[in-house]
């Protein structure tokens, strides 16, 4: 690709199986940095599993996977997201119990350098204070700030998964199907704010809605029974032969 | 942009919250200090003891329960470490003559809560859940099935005793009688419960609470829960050393019982009947769980019966404990409309209260049989006289049992549609408002 | 020394199986309900309870039915108007609801039957020496308990291979996370699957009753180490739990029948150890610590194997 500038995600010859069963067979794909790109393909082609293994929260069996250069595999998942990696999940999956506001606060102590502190007052850091308003502000619910994350509704608490994911400041996102489930118009506006908020970020997606596939992505990839079948512009996909028998024909008909 | 930003933010806390806050605290303090000029009988000073160190304790349990979601079966090792390295250490001090006076020793009853929760913690808090409660349970056995064998140490079953009364003096003080030793407990209570509220209000007491609700998504926001965990662990293990070595400065000794399976079960009763779900929760169980069992105890000898049913029956239907059912009715209060549940109440309350009559009438007729069927029929229980052969009794329990039930739930099912619709109406209330 | 051994590996097997009578119910439960029934071993002390009075009223043989039968119901009873009610309010409220269980129950059973052991007998039919090994006479008894309990545990393999029921167990067993598909009788499944899990933990508590010491704390005293027994199985894995039940019952028999110490085996060497405060872990013998094993061995496992040794699941 372009010059030296390792890619933001690569693949390398990573499969993955449960007992016997290979769920995903060698898979290769790369993301380079500052670029939209959507992860396609239909009902169990691995597309969820391929984010696991990326973001930690499964090992590979074999291959190679890389953070802007750097091995990642087999690392835990907070040890991936303290890289500059940070994902989305698919089922909403917030702290329940938690205020709006705390959820977003959690997820900014880490890449604010917080740690483990157990002698600071957390309403007493004015630099989380600040980006945790900040994120509220972004994902427009600075009305529910102090309203439990369980007692939201469902654009809500998928604006806030949002939030959570993208508030410490990771470059490399990976959204799971970050529209599921929503109407049109909540559609729209979750794409725009995924258009806003991952302004000069890589962007990795899975999504089922290809209106927001086609215009929300540089590149597309096609993922069919845990291979990548195509990978290219959204041109290049829509005029594949190949992409267009195994998974857009069925769709379009 | 900045403006907007700050005001996105909550605000911070007005004057009048912040004199509040502190108020409340200064108030407490307050209390703590006059409480003995009031009720200043030995007997009373005793419990107050008691309490303050049951509140220590059950609060050092609620930093694993109630703020990190870890069901912990085994609590007591940490308390009873702490209380018999606190009597070796007043032992080890009078016998070298160290300048060291006993309002310090609990630190040392912390700092070995805090270094064995620190040895044992690490394995144990790699798991969550029900794999985590059994490791717990499994530790506990081990240590207290450890202290029988090591005798030297632990003095087998007569305990290790100590003589608190020859440290080092403050102001005169040593100690011996029961109201210094108040003001002690008193002293470290406060200390000991400021010191975890504020634990509550930090960066890590915050992911305590973020594991608690979902330790999954905790690792996908920079943060290992096993480390959140094993530090909760930690400062559970170091506050509840302090309360075990006030309870050992309290009675001047420590024994296997310390560090039992009784003790780790009394903590999680006093942590949940109060109310895991809010800070005050445990102080309120620790209250009412010290008052009841000296109180029940000396009226009937199944005391402890009551106290197991009394146990399940919150869990059935006040899982939110004491505090938990209080905290309920604050929106009824803000939106005005309080007043229309008290009604529904009163009518549900006569059904159970016949129906727990009845089942307590039976008990103590069947505890009369089985435990000493040969003396007198005309018991006592409760202070109240009644004939434990008589079929009229029988006959009253089983009445009482049956129709109370009955009406009960039908009274208690009226009570939850006057409390839908009183919330409904004092939502609305607070929405005009 | 031989004698010791073949006596030993009767009768840790013995006990191993008397384990697994209980922990395949818990495991089995747990992995249905997704809640640790804290109360099991209280279901074992009904058991023995309930044999010895049943046997007293109308002899041991329908007391081996009996017992069971009203535990097992008690168990159904259990689930379907306190653990499901519970259920709502998550897993910690449920097995709290089973924590609270076990305290009450051994109360009752405390306030009945009082805090001493009861008598409970052999019955005379079994109650002569089955073979004798060298000069130990076996007793017939311990032979009848290791029959029975393998018969159970056949019987479990059958009905697990072969019914409907066993089926569905076998793949909660396996995906705890499809039982909520079960569709509408998955209450009935529920109900059905505690009465059978608490059934068979008194069918352990009335055969090891007139065995062992039939008395008020016998459930806290097992409890704990048939945590202990899941824990280092594998919470939900059944395989893991017989192999830790046997390893467990055999590591503990063997313990009990060894008398050597730190200072019988290097006492020699430096006798100053004796004198200081180690000495009780100097002259600690084998046996005295056999209670404490099954909870070194759980150490050990959860520093090398933290999943169990069969386990894969978290929770």
């Amino acid at each position: 690709m372009s010059g030296k500038e390792p890619n933001a995600i690569e693949l390398r010859d990573v499969e993955k199986s449960f007992g016997i069963t290979k769920v995903i067979q060698t898979i290769n794909l790369k993301v380079a940095q500052g670029e939209r790109h959507a992860l396609i393909g239909p009902n169990g082609a691995g597309k969820s599993t391929t984010f696991n293994l990326i973001s930690g929260y499964m090992k590979p069996t074999s291959g190679s996977i890389q953070l802007r250069g750097e091995e990642i595999a087999g690392l835990r998942p907070f040890q991936i997201n303290r890289r500059g990696l940070s994902r989305s999940f698919q089922v909403t999956n917030v702290f329940g119990n938690m205020t709006v506001w705390e959820n977003l606060r959690c997820a900014v102590l880490w890449a604010t350098g917080q740690r483990y502190a157990f002698w600071k007052n957390i309403d007493k850091l004015p630099e989380v204070r600040e980006r945790t308003a900040r994120i509220l502000e972004d994902i427009h619910l600075v009305g529910r700030r102090d309203v439990p994350a369980g007692l939201l509704t469902y654009a809500e608490q998928r604006a806030l998964e949002i939030g959570i994911t993208i508030a410490g400041g990771a470059n490399v996102i990976l959204l799971d199907e970050p529209t599921a489930g929503m109407s049109h118009a909540e559609t729209e506006r979750a794409v725009s704010l995924i258009r806003r908020l991952t302004e000069g970020r890589t962007l990795l997606i899975v999504e089922h809605d290809m209106s927001v596939v086609f215009g929300l992505a540089d590149r597309i990839s096609v993922l069919v029974y845990g291979q990548v079948i195509a990978s290219g512009t959204p041109e290049e996909i829509r005029g594949n032969p190949k992409v267009k028998e195994a998974y857009l024909g069925e769709e379009a008909a | 942009m900045r403006d907007i930003t700050v005001s996105a933010a909550p605000p911070p806390p007005a004057l009048a919250d912040k004199l509040k806050f502190y108020g409340i605290w200064v108030g407490v303090a307050l209390i703590l200090l006059l409480l003995p000029k009031i009720l200043s009988s030995g007997g009373s000073l005793t419990t107050f003891s008691l309490i303050g160190i049951s509140i220590i304790f059950a609060l050092s349990y609620n930093i694993l329960l109630g703020q990190t979601g870890m069901l912990s079966f085994g609590h007591a090792v940490y308390y009873g470490l702490g209380g018999f390295l606190a009597i070796h250490a007043i032992n080890f001090i009078v016998g070298h003559k160290f300048p060291i006076p006993l309002p310090l020793v609990p630190m040392i009853g912390g700092a070995t809560g805090l270094f064995f929760a620190a040895l044992i913690g690490w394995v144990s808090t790699q798991r969550s859940g029900t794999a985590f409660a059994m490791i717990s349970l499994g530790l506990a056995e081990l240590v207290a099935s450890s202290a029988l064998i090591l005798r030297s140490f632990f003095g087998g079953e007569a305990g290790v005793s100590a003589n608190r009364t020859k440290l080092l003096k403050v102001f005169d003080w040593n100690f011996g009688p029961q109201i210094q030793i108040y003001y002690l407990v008193a002293a470290w209570t406060l200390v000991a419960v400021i010191a975890m509220y504020a634990l509550t209000r930090t960066p890590l007491g915050r992911m305590c609470n973020a594991v608690r609700d979902n330790p999954e998504r905790v690792q996908f926001v920079g943060y290992d829960p096993h480390v959140i965990r094993y530090l909760a662990f930690c400062f559970a293990g170091f506050f509840a050393g302090i309360a075990g070595a006030l309870a050992a400065i309290n009675f001047e000794i420590a024994n296997s019982a310390y560090l039992g399976a009784v003790q780790s079960g009394t903590v999680l009763f006093a942590a949940y009947i109060g109310g895991i779900g809010f800070f005050i929760g445990p102080i309120v169980g620790a209250i009412f769980v010290t008052f009841l069992s000296l109180g029940l105890s000396d009226v009937t000898p199944v005391w402890q019966l009551y106290f197991g049913l009394f146990f399940i029956a919150v869990v059935m239907f006040a899982p939110g404990g004491i505090t938990g059912l209080l905290m309920m009715h604050r929106p009824l209060l803000k939106g005005g409309t309080m007043l229309r549940v008290l009604p529904s109440y009163a009518v549900a309350l006569l059904p159970t209260l016949a129906m727990v009559i009845g089942l307590m009438l039976a008990i103590e007729s069947t505890v009369h049989y089985t435990v000493n069927p040969s003396e007198n029929p005309h018991i006592r229980a409760f202070g109240i006289p009644f004939n434990a052969a008589s079929p009229l009794t029988w006959a009253a329990a089983l009445a009482l049992i049956v129709v109370g039930f009955a009406l009960a739930r039908l009274s208690w099912r009226r009570v939850g549609h006057a409390w839908d619709e009183a919330l409904t109406t004092a939502r609305q209330n607070g929405v005009a408002a | 020394m031989l004698e010791l051994i073949v006596i030993s590996t009767l009768n840790g097997v013995l006990y191993g199986m008397l384990l697994f009578l209980m922990a395949s119910g818990l495991t089995v439960i747990f992995s249905m309900l997704g809640v640790l029934n804290f109360a099991h071993a209280s279901f074992y002390m009904l058991g023995a309870f309930f044999g010895f009075q049943i046997s007293r009223w109308v002899g041991f043989w329908p007391a081996l039915l009996i017992a069971p039968l009203l535990a097992g119901a008690i168990g159904a009873a259990v689930e379907r108007y306190g653990l499901r009610r519970v259920h709502k309010n998550g897993h910690v409220a449920e097995l709290l609801f089973t924590f609270g269980l076990a305290f009450a129950i051994e109360e009752i059973v405390q306030i009945i039957w009082g805090k001493s052991p009861v008598d409970f007998r052999v019955p005379p039919l079994l109650d002569f020496p089955a073979f004798t090994i060298f000069s130990t006479n076996y007793p017939a008894f311990k032979m009848f308990m290791l029959l029975v309990s393998v018969a159970i545990f056949l019987g479990l393999l059958l009905a697990l291979k072969k019914t409907r029921i066993g089926l569905i167990v076998q793949a909660a067993l396996t995906h705890p996370h499809m039982v909520g598909h079960l569709g509408h009788n998955v209450g009935r499944i529920f109900m059905l699957v505690f009465g059978v899990g608490t059934a068979l933990a008194a069918v352990a508590g009335v055969i090891a009753g007139p065995a062992l010491v039939t008395q008020s704390n016998m459930a806290g005293l097992l409890g704990p180490i048939l945590f202990v027994v899941v824990v280092v199985g594998g919470l939900g894995s059944l395989p893991g739990a017989f192999i830790a039940s046997l390893l467990i019952g055999l590591l503990q028999t063997f313990a009990v029948s060894m008398n050597a110490s730190l200072a019988g085996l290097l006492g020699p060497l430096s006798p100053d150890l004796a004198q200081s405060w180690l000495s009780d872990i100097w002259n600690v013998t084998i046996a005295q610590i056999a209670p404490i094993m099954p909870y070194l061995l759980l150490v050990l496992v959860l520093i090398f194997r933290p999943m169990g040794l069969l386990g894969t699941r978290d929770t």
